[in-house]
């Protein structure tokens, strides 16, 4: 009996200092996850998740103190590519999924002011003082940062129109007859 | 709207099932005529268990009864089930073994088209393992035993458990010809002197080796109406008959034929009805070969060197589990690109 | 010839006795036409034309704008009533530009080209600007512009000019009939192009299914030594240039790569004999075969249809429905797509319009998968339709995309042969579009992220620029000329580096 207690003892110490040896030398270095995660926001600095820029937006998701829903631009598939990452479900029950937009001024309100030409995080506004200003739809990628600082309340967020060159078929809704019910996510 | 192709095969998955209960009819029908009409019993019961669980199990999970209900697959798993364990077996035996299979192994684990196990092998590996007794205790075929029961002495047993006076059980049932081989080898008695004895045939034991070949009539007709492709019986049954081949070839004295393993127990059965299940099994070609193969392997070392008379279930499940690995590494190559297109 | 074994493929009922025996019948030219801007791959047609406006027929009324794009004439003589959009024939629904025009009955040409004298002769830039000037797309489905792809002949050195005849699709036969009643127009056509893409020979695969095109085909041949016809098995999906071409030489085309690249370029039989026509006769593409069949018609027929009849316009050539259709379908049964409505107009690609009844359709409510692997087996592109679906069930686009969901065709041979009738083209149709939305929208991610670190560092200099002109402006510590001037030449920054930006805006 003496035996084999002695021989499991001894077992137990040699398994468990391997183990803390590989633990100590063969660790993962730390990924850089605040780097990852701003990688994946948008980048556009529109401060609509309460964060000042993305930067901060992504140490705090980093810390685990953000929720993952916050960024509006960013949208569904941002959403899950941050929840992927880390790890956690999102939960997008009260998500309303808005679809791409972009800003559209509307050119009898418009005063010239270059307001949103400055405030536009990605240069998307093309006018100059006291002359008409428009919207490039193909930068803007909807912040709606414009939209606040418009002394006429002339920009509106529309949204992206569906063209037969975007459509794409939508993923099938298979009846329940299936032993998985399916739950579909509309396009 | 659900768009796929406007027209389709005229095929639906009850169809196919109805086609592989018909197969198995000849196997049933020489059954019958060798060892009495018990086992017709057995697969009554198997079936409204099946049908009775595969119901219960639909509620409690929230699903429309009738198109499930109305597949035939319940009853399938029902009758090879009821093929794998002895006629005489006791009627809760059998309700059991059923029950098991179709809410553990098939409904827990996401209904049909979702089991990774074969459910009616994990039914019988459930039965084997609790109840080891009751599961040797075979019909012997007309004119073997040394008494015979009458029909209505033996549903008399299977519901009643008893038997007429004066008959005891060992009268009346014995060990399947495998189960018979493996303990008088290890008594070492000489081969030859064994295959003597009355309860063996041409080929393995007298009565299974017919029954095996109506399971090959069976088998046939599904290969040729596509239900089933040729990898899998090939595959298995050419590697058990080369494993028993080999080790016959080395030491005649103490290693059966192989054309004895390929007609003993659930070889047959194991080829065409078992193996075949295309839930549990792999979905390419060369991965069927590969199932097959492995299983036709380890049927044979379960039966010669393991624990128990016959390897096939245990076979067939150790290679279920072996089943993604093998779909991930055997997919086909793609159209115009060198390297295949596995995970 | 010796032919080589292709992968996969189903053998569907193919029901073509519709319409086979039908020699093609001419439709009454319709009051009005319904011309869209783009029935091509690539850049829609700049518009010449505006309402009000008389054009005769075959007059461009539309020019192909950009390398790859293609013009478009009108089918007749009249009046262009307004250029507006129209719902498109696309599954969608959704509207494109399109050309009304209204017929004036008289029919009378515009005047056209030249016909070129002898276009084995000629020069063949001249014979590539023909067929660029008539407009000329693939017209098996592909509609991509045959100039265009004329071009492929001096990029690579081909062997091969493969004429597709194999119409594998059940029900269409509109290239069978082609095949059989213009046979000569065919060849001569095919000719034309293996002369001005290089390629030596000229092979027609036509499925066996087909013996009198076969013939006709072959007595048209039989004086060009270069031309040869070859029976290939009837296997959907033949007709599919790629596994022709495997069937016809036994060489695979790379993934993702053009047939060219294995010395073989294909064209559809109607495609051809457009070039026929534009070459000998100097006329633009504006006509087509389409086959109208399915039970629900209730005389089917080979039409030769004017591009821009509404599809109603046909279906009533043919007396209607003589039952209510279950299905409108935009193509063959295994590759079309449903109509979205019966005021579409036929275009350049439309091979085939089926009003299906619902027994002929056999829709069958979808069961779970039961893994039996057909689908694997069948499948001509080596692919695991099992294994992608389930994938793309639970919107894992990446490993489908992994898997190979990018170089699926859609023939649809693997929901033709599913048990359980799973939707499984469904599916890959929506991965395909999913990732392609995915990735377009990671392009302009990174457009987007770039414009804004650019600006991020332009505002900084900005700031900079400022802080230092205000650190070299501001004296000595002291109070109020200092502070007193903070707000002067804050305004003056603040100008200046507005100034700044708008310069650099």
């Amino acid at each position: 009996m003496l035996i084999a207690i002695g021989s499991l003892t001894i077992m137990g110490l040699v398994l468990g200092g391997l183990l803390g040896a590989a633990a100590r030398f063969l660790a993962v270095e730390e990924n850089p996850l605040e780097e990852e995660l701003k990688a994946m926001l948008p980048g556009s600095q529109c401060g609509q998740c309460g964060y000042v820029g993305c930067a901060q937006y992504a140490a705090a998701l980093a810390k685990g103190e953000a929720s993952v829903t916050l960024c509006a631009p960013g949208g569904k598939v941002v959403i899950e590519a941050l929840a992927k990452k880390l790890g956690v479900t999102a939960d997008l029950s009260e998500h309303e999924e808005k679809g791409p937009e972009y800003a559209f001024i509307n050119e009898d309100l418009c005063i010239g002011c270059t307001r949103c030409i400055r405030e536009c995080s990605t240069d998307a506004i093309l006018g100059a003082n006291k002359l008409m200003h428009t919207v490039i739809v193909d930068a803007c990628h909807g912040c709606s940062k414009c939209v606040k600082v418009c002394p006429t309340d002339a920009i509106v967020m529309v949204p992206v129109p569906v063209t037969l060159a975007n459509w794409h078929w939508p993923k099938p809704e298979v009846e329940p007859t299936q032993s998985k019910p399916e739950v579909g996510h509309a396009h | 709207m659900l768009i796929s192709t406007f027209i389709s095969k005229p095929d639906t998955v009850s169809a196919i099932m109805l086609r592989v209960l018909l197969a198995l009819l000849p196997g049933i029908a020489l059954y019958v005529w060798y060892y009495g009409p018990a086992i017709l019993v057995s697969i009554t019961l198997a079936s409204i268990t099946a049908l009775a669980t595969e119901a219960a199990m639909l509620r409690l999970r929230n699903r429309p009864l009738k198109p499930f209900l109305g597949d035939n697959s319940a009853l399938v798993t029902a009758w090879l089930l009821a093929l794998s364990i002895p006629p005489l077996a006791p009627w809760w035996l059998v309700v059991v073994g059923t029950a098991f299979a179709i809410s553990v192994a098939k409904h827990l684990y996401g209904g049909l088209g979702n089991n990774p196990f074969n459910p009616s092998m994990i039914g019988y590996a459930v039965l084997i393992i609790s109840f080891p007794s009751h599961m040797t205790h075979w019909l012997s075929p007309h004119g073997l035993g040394q008494t015979e029961l009458g029909f209505a002495d033996q549903l008399a047993f299977i519901f009643g458990g008893h038997l007429p006076s004066g008959i005891k059980l060992d009268a009346v049932t014995l060990a399947t010809p495998l189960d018979t081989l493996k303990t008088q080898l290890q008594l070492d008695r000489p081969l030859k002197e064994i295959l003597g004895m009355p309860i063996y045939g041409a080929l393995a034991g007298k009565g299974s080796e017919v029954v095996a070949l109506g399971y090959i009539l069976g088998g046939v007709y599904l290969l040729f109406k596509r239900i089933i492709t040729w990898h899998v019986p090939a595959a298995f049954l050419g590697t058990l008959f080369v494993t028993a081949g080999i080790f016959h070839l080395v030491d005649q004295a103490h290693y059966v034929a192989p054309l004895f393993h390929l007609t003993a127990g659930a070889a047959m059965l194991g080829a065409f009805f078992i193996l075949t299940d295309p839930i549990s099994g792999p979905t390419t070609p060369m991965g069927k070969l590969i199932f097959a193969a492995g299983a036709g392997f380890l049927t044979y070392v379960i039966r010669v060197f393991g624990g128990f008379p016959d390897g096939v279930a245990f076979a067939t499940l150790l290679m279920n589990i072996c089943v993604p690995l093998i779909d991930a590494h055997t997919q086909p190559p793609v159209f115009g690109k060198k390297d295949r297109g596995a995970k | 010839m010796k032919l080589f074994p292709i992968r996969g493929g189903v053998h569907p009922e193919y029901r073509k006795e519709q319409t086979s025996e039908k020699a093609i019948v001419a439709l009454p030219m319709p009051r009005m036409l319904y011309i869209p801007l783009q029935q091509h791959v690539g850049a829609p047609a700049e518009v010449l034309v505006s309402g009000g406006e008389l054009v005769k027929k075959g007059q461009m009324i539309a020019r192909s704008q950009g390398t790859i794009s293609a013009s478009q004439h009108a089918p007749t003589s009249g009046r262009i009533s307004v250029v507006t959009d129209v719902a498109a024939p696309h599954p969608s629904g959704l509207p494109q530009t399109t050309i009304i025009l209204e017929a004036d009955g008289k029919d009378e040409w515009a005047d056209l080209p030249e016909p070129i004298a002898d276009p084995f002769a000629a020069d063949l830039q001249v014979i590539r600007d023909r067929v660029a000037q008539a407009g000329i797309v693939g017209m098996g489905g592909a509609v991509f512009p045959a100039a265009v792809k004329l071009n492929l002949g001096t990029q690579y050195k081909l062997d091969i000019l493969l004429v597709n005849g194999a119409e594998c699709e059940p029900y269409i036969t509109c290239d069978d009939r082609v095949m059989r009643e213009y046979a000569d127009e065919v060849i001569d056509g095919a000719r034309i192009v293996a002369r001005v893409m290089g390629a030596p020979r000229v092979v027609i695969g036509i499925e066996l299914n087909k013996p009198q095109a076969i013939e006709a085909m072959t007595k048209a041949a039989a004086p060009f030594s270069e031309v040869e016809v070859v029976g290939v098995p009837a296997q959907y999906p033949m007709g599919y240039a790629h596994e022709l071409i495997l069937a016809i030489t036994g060489r695979e085309t790379p993934a993702g790569k053009r047939t060219a690249e294995v010395g073989v370029v294909a064209y559809n039989v109607a495609t051809v004999r457009a070039v026929h026509h534009a070459v000998r006769f100097g006329r633009p593409l504006i006509t087509r075969v389409v086959t109208v069949s399915g039970r629900a018609i209730r005389e089917p027929k080979n039409i030769l249809s004017p591009i821009g009849a509404r599809v109603a316009d046909l279906i009533e050539f043919c007396g209607g429905f003589s039952a209510p259709p279950a299905h409108l379908v935009n193509g063959g049964p295994m590759m079309g797509e449903p109509l979205p409505s019966l005021e579409v107009p036929v275009v350049k690609g439309t091979a085939g319009i089926l009003a299906l009844t619902a027994e002929e359709a056999n829709n069958q409510p979808t069961s779970p998968c039961i893994r039996c692997g057909n689908c694997v087996t069948i499948c001509p592109g080596g692919l695991s339709p099992i294994e992608m679906a389930a994938f793309i069930r639970k919107d894992n686009l990446e490993t489908a995309a992994k898997l190979g969901v990018m170089d699926c065709i859609s023939c649809g041979s693997c929901s033709w042969v599913c048990p359980s009738h799973i939707p499984l083209v469904h599916y890959f149709n929506y991965a395909k579009g999913a990732l392609k939305e995915q990735e377009l929208e990671r392009r302009k991610s990174e457009r987007v992220k770039t414009l804004a670190e650019v600006k991020t560092i332009r505002v900084e200099k900005i700031s900079e620029a400022k802080r230092a002109a205000m650190a070299a402006r501001k004296p000595a510590p002291a109070a109020t000329p200092a502070a007193g001037a903070q707000p002067a030449n804050a305004g003056e920054a603040k100008t200046a580096s507005t100034a700044e930006e708008k310069t650099n805006a």
